[in-house]
């Protein structure tokens, strides 16, 4: 029987029963202790970045050659045929007929889940606006599991800008599947928004919005960090909430000894150097999971069993 | 004055009543009911017993669909369709919201694709205690009906 997630679009993370979750991230495990060159031997992915990402882009292309595939694409859209008045509908639909897979991304929101529709092969979302970006879910996952030898039932914070914050939205939707519990640590302006709060209550999940970091810090298994940007504040409001959303090393003084420090990078100052050489740090590591994520994403939508 | 005496009655058609006054006109733009070419008698600000004020349309010889009657839904919940056939209603249709709606309404967010692409706008209907959620199916932004359910 094929696997769940054989030619299926990878487009959002709502899209995702639990038990495929589960799947992608018991690949991504096994692809990192046995490292395999032959699951896409054969198989050409394109990589069509329509706005650049180089983080994003490298960790894909990295994911397809080390499984033995090959890419084709760009790196930055501004150059091909969008610029000159063509559809992304009829990019889609010459690009997917020379491909076995398509991995894009775009600035506007919901151009993974159009192209999946003009599109005979796979589509894989790697970002499209300020909507989804699944892979990164993903890896999150992964990193999770990995530090934690299980998805079930943990308390989990997240911290800074959750109200931009796609990633945080996405991994919280994904973690309410496995019975997690969440704190919320922001700034009034940057809160969790109330479509996701929503969302949890109606699956009973439970949710607590906490004002200091200090407090969160011996409660949870996972403290994930995000950037605050200072262009989301006029000069007086971001002087009253800098400083109250950094990492530093003395904090986790009383952190559980499981607890790992998560951040989707890149990193400016809200974890400060000194947590690196913790025990707590793990968002290095948690980059390079991106390639093992990735490369189970693209074995389980490109072969029928894995 | 009854309204029975400013709109005539209708041989054939449909005969939208109860339309929350001020939304009789938006309704016939948006399902463009004056392309039809048929004749159509519209009433605006009557007196209704039940509303206070309310509009109405009749069109000849169009009758309104299941899946339109239930578009209706969305922004005049109350409204009654009737179609008509000599003089007698054949069906009164049950306004229930739809669970999609696709092509009627614009995607409020501008950083959408399907602004400039071409498939229509599609929307999942989400009824909720106090409000309709609408959910694009591309940006998968989530808009309170009455952002949407409007004429642009
Ligand atoms: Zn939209």
């Amino acid at each position: 029987m094929a696997n769940p997630l054989y030619r299926k679009n990878i487009i959002s993370i709502p899209d995702f029963s639990r038990e495929e979750l589960e799947l992608v991230v018991e690949t991504a495990g096994q692809l990192k202790r046995e490292p395999r060159n032959d699951l896409l031997q054969g198989k050409l992915v394109a990589s069509c970045f329509f706005e650049p990402s180089t983080r994003t882009r490298l960790s894909f292309e990295t994911a397809v050659q080390r499984l033995g595939g090959t890419v084709i694409g760009f790196a930055d859209g501004g150059n091909t045929s969008a610029k000159k008045g063509e559809t992304l509908a009829d990019s889609i639909k010459i690009i997917s007929s020379y491909t076995d897979a398509v991995v894009m991304r775009h600035p506007k929101e919901g151009a993974a889940r159009l192209a999946s529709e003009f599109s005979p092969v796979p589509v894989i979302n790697g970002g499209d606006g300020s909507n989804q970006h699944p892979t990164q879910t993903l890896l999150d996952l992964f990193t999770i599991r990995e530090t934690q030898g299980t998805l079930e039932n943990l308390t989990v914070a997240f911290v800074g800008d959750l109200k931009y914050g796609r990633t945080v939205h996405s991994l919280t939707q994904a973690l309410s599947l496995f019975g997690a519990r969440f704190y919320f640590v922001a700034p009034e302006q940057l809160a969790m928004p109330d479509y996701i709060c929503e969302e949890l209550d109606e699956k009973g999940i439970e949710y607590t919005i906490v004002g200091s970091l200090d407090d969160v810090i011996p409660q949870v298994d996972i403290l994930y960090m995000t950037r605050v940007q200072r262009e989301r504040f006029d000069e007086a409001d971001f002087k009253k909430i800098q400083g109250k959303y950094v990492l530093k090393a003395e904090m986790l003084k009383n952190a559980r000894t499981n607890m790992k420090v998560l951040h989707p990078l890149p990193r400016v100052d809200e974890i400060h150097v000194d947590v690196d050489a913790t025990q707590h740090a793990y968002y290095f590591e948690q980059a390079k999971n991106g390639v093992f994520a990735r490369q189970a994403l693209l074995s389980l939508v490109l072969n029928e069993t894995v | 004055m009854q309204y029975t005496r400013t709109v005539e009655a209708l041989k054939e058609g449909t005969v939208i009543d109860h339309i929350p006054a001020g939304q009789g006109v938006n309704i016939l733009r948006l399902f463009k009911l004056a392309e039809t070419g048929e004749r159509i008698t519209v009433g605006l600000n009557l007196t209704s017993r039940h509303m206070g004020a309310k509009d109405i349309i009749k069109v000849e010889n169009v009758a309104l669909t299941e899946d339109q009657a239930n578009e209706l839904a969305l922004f005049a919940p109350k409204a009654t369709v009737n179609v008509i056939e000599n003089f007698e209603v054949v069906k009164k249709h049950k306004l229930e919201l739809p669970d999609t709606i696709e092509g009627i309404f614009a995607c409020p967010n501008s950083n959408c694709i399907s602004h400039q692409e071409p498939v229509k706008s599609f929307f999942y209907v989400k009824p909720q205690q106090k409000d309709t959620k609408m959910k694009c199916k591309y940006c998968e932004k989530v808009f309170s009906k009455d952002i949407v359910a409007v004429v642009r």
